[in-house]
């Protein structure tokens, strides 16, 4: 694993790596695709749906079962080294009949090239895809960021939880097009079940800033604390 | 010049030539005069109003005027605590803890529109206004206010701490929860969470 992580210096890209330059009239559509494209074609035809090229940037539709295998062969593949994930994020449309789409954004850094990865899920499907945490590790909370907003279970995650809304929030997926803006409770409601949410007894150790001072705290509350207690239980 | 003071009806009595070194006043003033004097700040900044805040800090329009200049980052040590933007649900319970773990006498300001209302936040994450949570001395309207508008603020708030009276109880009683309802924590909690802070070790909330 740690002989993959390479610190790239200026120059350091493959020879045969375009220089990077400012692109100019790009045109809507019909641009060239990016190469991996094709390569992804010739190695997994039945998982490759479409490709488009959308103002110069190549979207690649992978069938929902494929993801994984894709993505490690994007990572992995001398001839693409896909080495940055930079976003994972959902897009749902205002049609209900359009499937729900994970939209990844990955960069190839040795050979300057950029990849938006997308997999269209049906709404009466579940919502679930599989984690590429194991791949690389900046997916951690992208991928919970697009659980809490969209609900999207990312299959393999360690750690799946809310990152943004508290974790015991109820109301849903804010940023579902069935959600209305100012929630779906009264605000009192609303706000009756933030001031009861007790962060300190939902993060750990790790999390929470106290972990910093452990050393100064009194000896009853450290002994408690590395017990496993949290505080405000 | 021309320049006198003019005669401060607070003072009873101050004869400098035969009463050297003596002053009579009311214990009320005395006490209200150095509190609204020696406000320390709680900066509770959370968007861009605290830009405003701190260029209310810095030193163009200087804060240490009005004996503000040492920003208290416990809240065991702050006297007033400034809401400086919007405040989701999620800090809820954290703007409320640190009003609870405030010792008395404390005030509040609520700085700008989305402090003091949600602002154009009406949405499903955005607290509809920070007196939903604590009680609020003093709003200051804008998006994001001007310096001059906290100075402002702050100047009425100076006078409201100047019209207090120590005979009168009210102003300092809190509202706790029901013990029994799920807002309600305990003071051994309020207190234990404030121990790691800074210099502020050993200082506990003060009693109600």
């Amino acid at each position: 694993m740690t002989g993959r992580f390479e610190i790239v210096t200026a120059g350091s890209a493959a020879s045969d790596a375009p220089a990077p330059a400012t692109p100019k009239k790009v045109s809507h559509l019909g641009a060239p695709p990016n190469p991996t494209a094709a390569a992804l074609a010739e190695h997994f035809p039945f998982a490759l749906d479409r490709v488009s090229v959308i103002w110069g940037e190549t979207v690649v539709f992978v069938k929902a079962n494929a993801v994984y295998e894709v993505m490690q062969w994007l990572r992995d593949d001398p001839g693409q080294q896909y080495d940055y994930l930079s976003d994972v994020t959902a897009v749902e449309y205002r049609d209900f009949e359009q499937p729900l789409e994970v939209v990844w954004h990955l960069r190839s850094i040795p050979f300057r090239r950029f990849l938006r990865v997308k997999v269209q899920l049906p709404k009466r499907g579940p919502l679930e895809v599989a984690s590429v945490w194991p791949l690389w590790k900046s997916a951690d909370w992208l991928e919970r960021e697009c659980y809490d907003m969209f609900g999207i279970r990312f299959l393999g995650h360690p750690d799946l939880r809310r990152i943004l809304m508290w974790e015991q929030y109820r109301e849903g997926f804010p940023l579902r097009k069935d959600f209305p803006l100012r929630g779906r409770f009264s605000r009192a409601e609303q706000l009756r079940q933030a001031l009861a949410q007790n962060p300190e007894t939902r993060y750990s150790m790790e999390e929470l800033t106290v972990a910093d001072a452990f050393e100064d705290l009194p000896e009853e509350m450290r002994k408690r604390l590395s017990a496993g207690e949290r505080t405000g239980e | 010049m021309g320049l006198i003071a003019p005669p401060d009806h607070r003072t009873v009595s101050y004869i400098p030539e035969t009463q050297e070194g003596w002053v009579a006043t009311r214990l009320d003033f005395l006490v209200n005069w150095s509190r609204a004097n020696s406000l320390w700040p709680m900066p509770f900044g959370t968007a861009c109003c605290a830009i405003e805040f701190m260029a209310t800090a810095a030193s163009r329009f200087d804060l240490a005027r009005f004996g503000m200049e040492r920003m208290s980052y416990s809240p065991r040590q702050a006297d007033v605590l400034i809401c400086a933007g919007r405040v989701p649900f999620k800090l809820a319970p954290i703007i409320r803890r640190i009003w609870q773990q405030m010792p008395q006498p404390k005030w509040a300001i609520s700085m700008g529109a989305c402090a003091s209302t949600g602002g154009m936040f009406d949405n499903y994450a955005v607290v509809q206004g920070i007196d939903t949570i604590i009680p609020v001395d003093v709003y200051v309207p804008g998006c994001p206010p001007r310096p001059e508008g906290l100075i402002h603020g702050i100047r009425m708030l100076q006078e409201k701490v100047m019209n207090e009276r120590i005979a009168d109880g009210r102003i300092r009683d809190e509202m706790n929860p029901d013990p029994s309802s799920q807002l309600y924590i305990p003071p051994a909690a309020i207190n234990e969470l404030g121990e790691p802070f800074g210099n502020s070790v050993h200082q506990n909330r003060s009693a109600p």
